[in-house]
This record gives structure tokens, sequence and C-alpha cells, in this order.
């Protein structure tokens, strides 16, 4: 099956139910997408189809139909997205392990709400897990994100 | 190359105030000691100028061999090297070095020691500055008890004004100034009339450089980086999905594993059959290993489905089995026979407990998992001669030692690469996930193997924070505590791990009243008891230890007896404290919180504090009781470190560690039926999301007379000031955690 990921077409020879976070972790070699919990429970997988954010430990390979984006295609350390840009800003990351998955799941909330209030980057952002605890600065970097997208 | 090593090797330093034997900063002796591992690794016309810097003609390499699981211990570590180096951090390459006896801890060993942080007797010191010999002597290359900053602080600054001052004479020797006409600036020597020469162009030159005898540290006036924020070394490649965790290592020719070993623990595998899985697409082989199976295939995904698909035949599990049968356990332990300490004695409880209006209750708290959210992962690649093994670890030594013995290899061809963690909150104390994949490994040599355990795999094959109950009396007098009598059970983490480790356990395990016998209060008759539970489920070391639930069980009793007298907690506690810092950081959070205040109907704050680690933490919780249930507002923390040294990653600690604290007391539980864990994934162990998240406001004071770390202390008391606040709000007394088995949270 055909598979486009951050803009490049790829021809992949998986099962139909294969999940789609390891089609792109050990088909691709695209290692940004997390796994942490294989049931939607973590949102580390997260990534884009068609820029809405996705559980890919949740998405059969097959099932997918649009354009697959990963946190490497939303920007990188040279150009990054408004969204990273305030991940870093904020000194968000502990661990980091889960900060791919929230920053996707951020970048695509915002895309849909540019001005969201704190009920609703809680309910937006609340499916995603951070053991570290990093969670206020995960809020305060979304604001400070949709403060920089609204400038643009 | 010969020349190099005869400098390197004598100007190796040695950290630490016991070994200079207690010496104030300013003169540093250096001995000749060890052998440099940097030097068995060096490329042409690189040199090391200690065990922490190496140099070339490219770039300056930073050595930080405490790990990082999270807390910021590489960018920490490369800060204070940094900072004396007089380079921008941000410039260096970062890398944690080889497993080597040179980078021991010569702290972490003092948590072991029935000796209160708040001690500066005679004995105190010598048991310090014994426990530092013997890491020392043992090569104790491990990370943990927020130790990294305490052991590091001075090693690490000495190491790189030691590199700094090697680098200024190469640079004497080349222009013929004296030394009081160089100095340096952001990773140059600058001549007189300006010129500079950086540090890259001298790395060949340094290396033929005497070996520098004493080098002063600045003061802390002249710092650019430490008390400064900072921004974290890894804090791009952490945004941005391009650092190489563990579970992220590729390699040519790689194939994909994962284990599965008996749910019921300790139940080995009689027998399985494998006909179902080896026919699956992509598998390339379905291997016994020690009590269970490991599939080996040309994709995770594909190895996880088979390995669900092999039928195991599993033993029973020699432990208690049911969590009911556990905790019985643990109460019955509390007999004389099972006394294993008794370090707090003061007055005579049992003199004043005699006839007085005794409160007496009992706590119990859960065995707890360590989840971290990149699972147990670990590439390893085996030849004949050489074993590699990458994967995020605490204990590289211990996994050089280990794998040497389950090998059969010398411990000389095993290399530990020691990659950023996916968080561990101590699980990665533990080496048994590198076990397996090394017993794959010698199945099929020479060949890449990337395992990943399935989260399921990982919440079943935890080894938890240890159950506990206390039983608490006490006795309050003219609207004062009195006496407080805390009997403690539980099963020993040390006797648990250690010997997973191969190392003894002697005497009592302070863990099991840890954040309980060592609080500054001067209540006049004060006993705190430790009774060791027989060993059941294997357990281990969690994010603060013993005191992550002791916490819970002294700072409960507080409030309780406080309540009973008719006083305000945070009163008697100033009252009851004869700590200085301590009583200074309660002062802080009842000014930041507002302590006393009228805060309306339904809302109630709590009140804890606990000294873990060196670090006295105040917390303070605001709760709303709702018709939804508890929601928690806000929180006020105060915490002493001695120096802060990054304001920005101490916040990010406190409220991390808050968080934790918080999550696991509100939801989080693991309890066993038939030896089974039966929490097997995060559905069923939330810990807390964003939306119940509060704010939490954080001060840092800096009245303690030593630097400490800042990973663990906040945890403690953030459990017991959630249950304080509770009961505030509703009257209600909680004394068993999770809390949610006794209330709802929005």
């Amino acid at each position: 099956m055909k598979l486009t990921v951050n803009g490049k077409t790829y021809d992949v020879d998986v099962e139909d139910d294969m999940p789609l976070l390891w089609v792109l972790r050990d088909e691709l070699g695209i290692t940004g997408p997390k796994y942490g919990c294989g049931i939607a429970q973590c949102g580390a997988c997260t990534v884009h189809e068609d820029g809405v954010a996705v559980r890919s430990c949740q998405l059969a390979a097959s099932d997918v139909v649009g354009e697959i984006t990963t946190i490497e295609g939303l920007g990188t350390p040279n150009a990054l997205h408004a969204v990273q840009e305030a991940w870093i800003d904020l000194q968000v990351a502990q661990c980091g392990y889960c900060q791919a998955g929230q920053i996707m799941q951020a970048a695509s909330f915002l895309d849909l709400n540019s001005e969201p209030t704190d009920d609703q980057i809680d309910a937006a952002m609340s499916g995603n897990l951070c053991r570290c605890g990093s969670y206020l600065r995960i809020r305060e970097a979304v604001k400070t994100a949709a403060t920089k997208l609204r400038a643009v | 190359m010969g020349r190099v090593k005869t400098i390197a090797r004598r100007s190796f330093l040695i950290g630490s105030a016991a070994i200079a034997g207690g010496v104030a900063f300013g003169t540093y002796l250096y001995k000749r000691e060890g052998e440099n591992p940097l030097l068995a690794d060096l490329k042409p016309g690189e040199t090391a100028l200690n065990p922490y810097v190496k140099i070339d003609a490219q770039g300056i390499t930073l050595i930080t061999p405490r790990a990082d699981v999270g807390q910021g211990a590489w960018s920490m570590q490369a800060h204070m090297i940094a900072e004396e180096l007089d380079i921008d951090p941000a410039t260096a390459t970062l890398s944690p070095g080889p497993a080597s006896a040179i980078y021991y801890n010569g702290v972490v060993g003092a948590e072991g020691l029935p000796i209160a942080a708040t001690s500066d007797t005679l004995l105190a010191r010598t048991g310090r500055d014994a426990v530092d010999v013997a890491g020392k002597l043992m090569g104790l290359h491990i990370t943990g008890g927020s130790s990294t900053v305490p052991d590091m602080y001075d090693r690490l600054r000495m190491a790189g004004a030691v590199a700094r001052e090697t680098l200024i004479r190469a640079a004497m020797k080349q222009t013929g100034l004296p030394r009081d006409q160089l100095r340096t600036e952001n990773g140059c020597v600058v001549l007189p009339d300006g010129l500079r020469i950086e540090y890259l162009d001298m790395a060949v030159a340094a290396a033929d450089i005497e070996p520098v005898q004493d080098v002063t540290l600045r003061d802390p006036s002249q710092w650019r980086y430490l008390t400064k924020p900072q921004k974290r070394t890894d804090m791009v490649a952490k945004s941005t999905g391009t650092l190489t965790y563990g579970i992220d290592m590729m390699m040519d020719g790689m194939v994909y594993a994962t284990t599965r070993t008996n749910p019921a623990l300790g139940g080995g595998l009689i027998g399985f059959d494998a006909e179902a899985a080896q026919g699956m697409r992509g598998v390339r082989s379905v291997l016994p290993i020690t009590g269970g199976v490991a599939v080996v295939a040309d994709n995770t995904w594909r190895a996880f489905q088979a390995a669900q698909a092999v039928e195991c035949d599993w033993g029973p599990s020699p432990y208690i089995g049911n969590t009911d049968e556990q905790f019985d356990a643990v109460a019955n332990s509390m007999t004389d026979d099972h006394q294993d300490s008794r370090f707090k004695d003061e007055g005579d409880v049992v003199a004043a407990l005699d006839g007085a209006d005794v409160i007496e209750v009992e706590y119990r708290i859960p065995y707890l998992a360590h989840a971290p959210l990149e699972p147990m992962s670990v590439v390893v690649k085996m030849s004949q001669s050489r074993l590699d093994i990458w994967t995020g670890t605490q204990i590289p030594r211990f996994v050089q030692a280990n794998m040497a013995k389950l090998t059969g290899m010398d411990a000389g061809n095993i290399h530990v690469h020691v990659l950023m963690s996916g968080g561990s909150f101590g699980r990665r104390l533990e080496d048994d996930y590198i076990a397996q994949a090394v017993e794959i490994a010698m199945q099929l040599p020479d060949t890449p193997i990337k395992m990943i355990w399935q989260r399921e795999e990982d919440f079943s094959h935890d080894f938890p924070r240890p159950l506990a109950m206390a039983h608490a009396k006490g006795a309050v007098k003219s609207g004062a505590l009195d006496a407080f009598d805390l009997s403690i059970a539980a099963p020993s983490v040390a006797e648990s791990s250690l010997a997973r480790l191969g190392q003894p356990a002697i005497g009592p395990d302070v863990a099991i009243v840890a954040g309980a016998w060592d609080q500054p209060f001067a209540i006049p008759n004060y006993r705190v008891t430790g009774y060791r539970t027989p060993a059941m489920v294997p357990i281990s070391s969690w994010r603060s230890v013993g005191a992550s639930g002791n916490g819970f069980l002294h700072e409960s009793f507080m409030d309780e007896l406080c309540h009973a007298a008719g006083v305000d907690p945070l009163a008697e506690r100033l009252r009851l404290c004869w700590h200085d810092p301590s009583r200074k950081v309660l002062e802080a959070v009842g000014e930041m919180s507002d302590w006393g205040s009228d805060l309306g109907p339904n809302r109630g704050c709590g009140l804890a504090f606990t000294l873990a680690f060196g670090v006295p933490v105040a917390e303070v919780v605001e709760v709303l009781s709702t018709d939804d249930g508890i929601r928690i507002d806000k929180v006020f923390v105060a915490a002493d470190v001695g120096r802060v040294l990054d304001p920005v990653n101490f916040e990010a600690q406190v409220q991390g560690g808050v968080i934790f604290g918080l999550g696991h007391a509100m939801n989080c539980e693991l309890t066993y039926r038939d030896g089974v864990p039966e929490q097997d994934n995060f559905h069923a162990y939330e810990g807390m999301r964003l939306y119940q998240t509060p704010q939490i406001t954080v001060r840092g004071l800096e009245n303690g007379n030593k630097i400490r770390g800042i990973g663990e202390p906040a945890v403690p008391p953030a459990a017991p000031a959630l249950a304080n606040a509770i009961f505030a709000a509703t009257g209600q007394r909680i004394r068993e955690l999770p809390l949610s088995k006794s209330i709802d949270f929005i």
C-alpha cells in the first residue's frame, strides 16, 4: 500500500491491520512518534492525518486515507513550528518521551481553535499522558503558541 | 599518544570532600588515581583533559555520567563543567561516557544510613565519609536518590576548572606570556592585546602540558550559567522528535524482539507451544529465555502479535498472590520479632500514652508501578569478543557486571552505551529487561536486536514501590501534641533490590521509615518504629523511595493530632520545629498560601511537610468539594536545596514531583490476584491528567548548608497535603491510598 508521510510517498508491504505507528517506526524508520501504551490511552503516538491529530497506535495502516505528518514533518530544529517554539521557550519537556505526541495534539487543536480558553485546552490535551508531570507548562505553551500563530 | 595518556592519568581528578579530607573550597589535591576511561577510546588529535572533558579541533565533549531520566541531569552536569571551563554548554557535545568506577557516586549510599540529613555530628560526618569511600572502592557508577547535584557539584566544576587551567598553560607555552596576563572567555584564551586563541586550536598542544596541581573555583558572583535560568541542552531535540531514546536506536540488519514471561511473578515457564507463532508473518524465531519466551521478528508489532500467540504453560507464583493476603502479611509483621529499627525514640511514649485519651488509627498505602512512558527497551549486539548494549539505565556498571556473569564474558568486553531515558522513577535501577535481551543475543549472535516490552509486560513485570501499613497512636495535652508513636510495617526494598545487584543488605532498612523517623520536630514523646515484612513480590525504589509513602503516614497523623489538640497544623509544626531551614519553608508556604484565611464553603486547605534527601519541603493543597467530586485548585510549595542552580528546571521538578505525588495518591494502585498484577495499562493506572492539574506555585529557599537535589523531595508531602485538604473541606478523614477508593475526584 502507499502512504504519504511528511510529504514523501512510500510503498509499504504490511498487513492491513498493522498499526500506523509500527509502519512509521519499524518500516520507515520515523521514530518521532512513540509507543507508550498501544491502546490510545497515552497519546505518545499522536500524528496528523490531513492535519488532524490521530493516535497512530490505533489507526490500521489500511485505514489511512490522508497524508500523514509526524513531529519530524511539523518542524525541524532549524525551522521550528510555532508550537515547537513555544515548547522550547517555556522549557516544557522533562523526559520528553510524551512531548512529540503532546506537540502534535496541540498543533492540530490550535489549527481548529485559534483562541482557546483554558477549559478548551484542558479538554483537548487531557488524552495525552505525561508521567513526569509537565502539564502546567504544556498548558502555558499551548497559550503561547496560540498567540504566536495568531500573529502569523 | 603515550604522552597524552600519561598526562591525562596524572591529571585525573578525585572529586568529593571526603577524599580531600573535608577541605574548604580553594585548593584541591589531584592524585594520580585509576584509569581515565576516555583514554581507551580517543581518536587521533583528541585529548582527554580529565575523565569529564575531551577536546579536539572540531569541538569539546563533556562527559555527564549521571543518567538523565527526565530530571535534566545531563544538561545540569554540562552546565556545571561549562561554568568553570568557560564555554557555552550549548556548543559542546554531551556524552554519558562509558561505564566506569571513576564515575562512582559518593553520596547516594548515605540514604541507607540511619543518619538524619539534619545531623552534623562527628558520627554523621564520619558515616557520610565512609559512604563516599565505599562508593569509590565499589566503583558505584549509579544515578539515584536525588544525588546528582550534591555528588557532582564540586567534582564537575573542578573538572571544568582543571581543563580550563590546562588550556591556559598550553596558551602560556605557545605565547610565552605569564599566567596572570591570560584570561579565558567563552571558549577562548584571551591575550593582553585582546587576541583570542580558541580552545579547539590548542587541543593537541594541551596534551603536552604538565598536569595542573591546584585550581581555584570561581566565586558564585562570577557565574554565567549556574543559578541563572538555563536552557536545557536537550530541549530542542525533545521538541522536534529528533532525540534518540533507547527505544529509537536503529542499526543495519537489526531485528525486533519482545518477551513474555510468567505474569504470575516468579512462577516460571513449564512449557510452551510456539507452532502458531512460528508461522506468523515476519517471525524469525521463538526462543526460550529464563521464565518465558522471546519472539524475534522483522517488526516490533509482528513480534508483539506472535508473542501473544505463543501458548505458555505457566507455573504458579511462589509469592503471596492476593492483595488482601499481602496486607494481612504486613499487618502480621508488626510484632517484636519483625522489628527492624527504632531510630527515633524520644521522651517516653509508653508512659505518655498510659492513661491518656489515646488516638489510635491505621493507615494503608498500596504497591505502585513506575510505568515510565518509554517501556523497557534495549538494543543489544553480541559477537564472540564483545557485547554492546544501548539503553537508558541508571546502573551501567552493574549492567556490565551482571551481563558478564550471564554471558561468561569479561566485563571489559561489555560496552554499555547509556541513552536518554523516557522516564524511570526508579525502574531503570533494574536490569532484568537487559538480561532478557542478552539471553536472546546469546542465541542469535552477530545480530543487532531491539527488544521492546509491551506495555502490559511492563506493568506486570515491574518491581513496584512496596505496600505498607502504619499503626499510629498519639495523645495531646493542653492544646499541644504530646505523644506520637508511629509503627510502620513494609517489606524491605534494600533486601529485594540489592540482592538483584549482587550486594548484601546489612542491618536495618532505613527506607521502611525514611521520611518519618528523621523529621525535625520536637514532640515531647516521639517514637518511630520500623517492622520488616518478610519478602513477597520483588520490589524496588520508586521516586522518593521510602519517603514516598511514609510522608503520607507521618503527615496524616500529624494533622489528626493537631485537629485533636485544637491547634492550627501550621502553627503547631512551627512551634515544634527545631531545624531552621525547615521552619522557613513552613513559614514561606504559610505566607504563599495565605494560610488561615477564610476560603468560603466547601473549600479546604491541607498542609504537609517532609524532609527527604536532605530537602525540607512544605506543601499546601487547596481543594473544592463539589457534587461531582473533589477538585484540586491550588498547590503552594516551598523547598530548600541550599542553592538553586537552575530556577527554571527547579520549578519543573517540583511541579512534576507534586503532580506525580498527587496523581498516584488520587487513583493509582497495583493489586494482585494469584500473583498477577491486575493493572496492566494506563486505563487502570491513570495518574493525573491536564484537566485535573492545579496551579502549582513554587518557591526555592536557600537556607540549607549543603546543596541538594530536587528530583524526588517534592513527591512525599503531596499525598498527605491532599488528604488533609479533603478533611478540611469535607470532614472526611481518609487513611488509605489511593484516595479514589474513598472519594471521587473531578
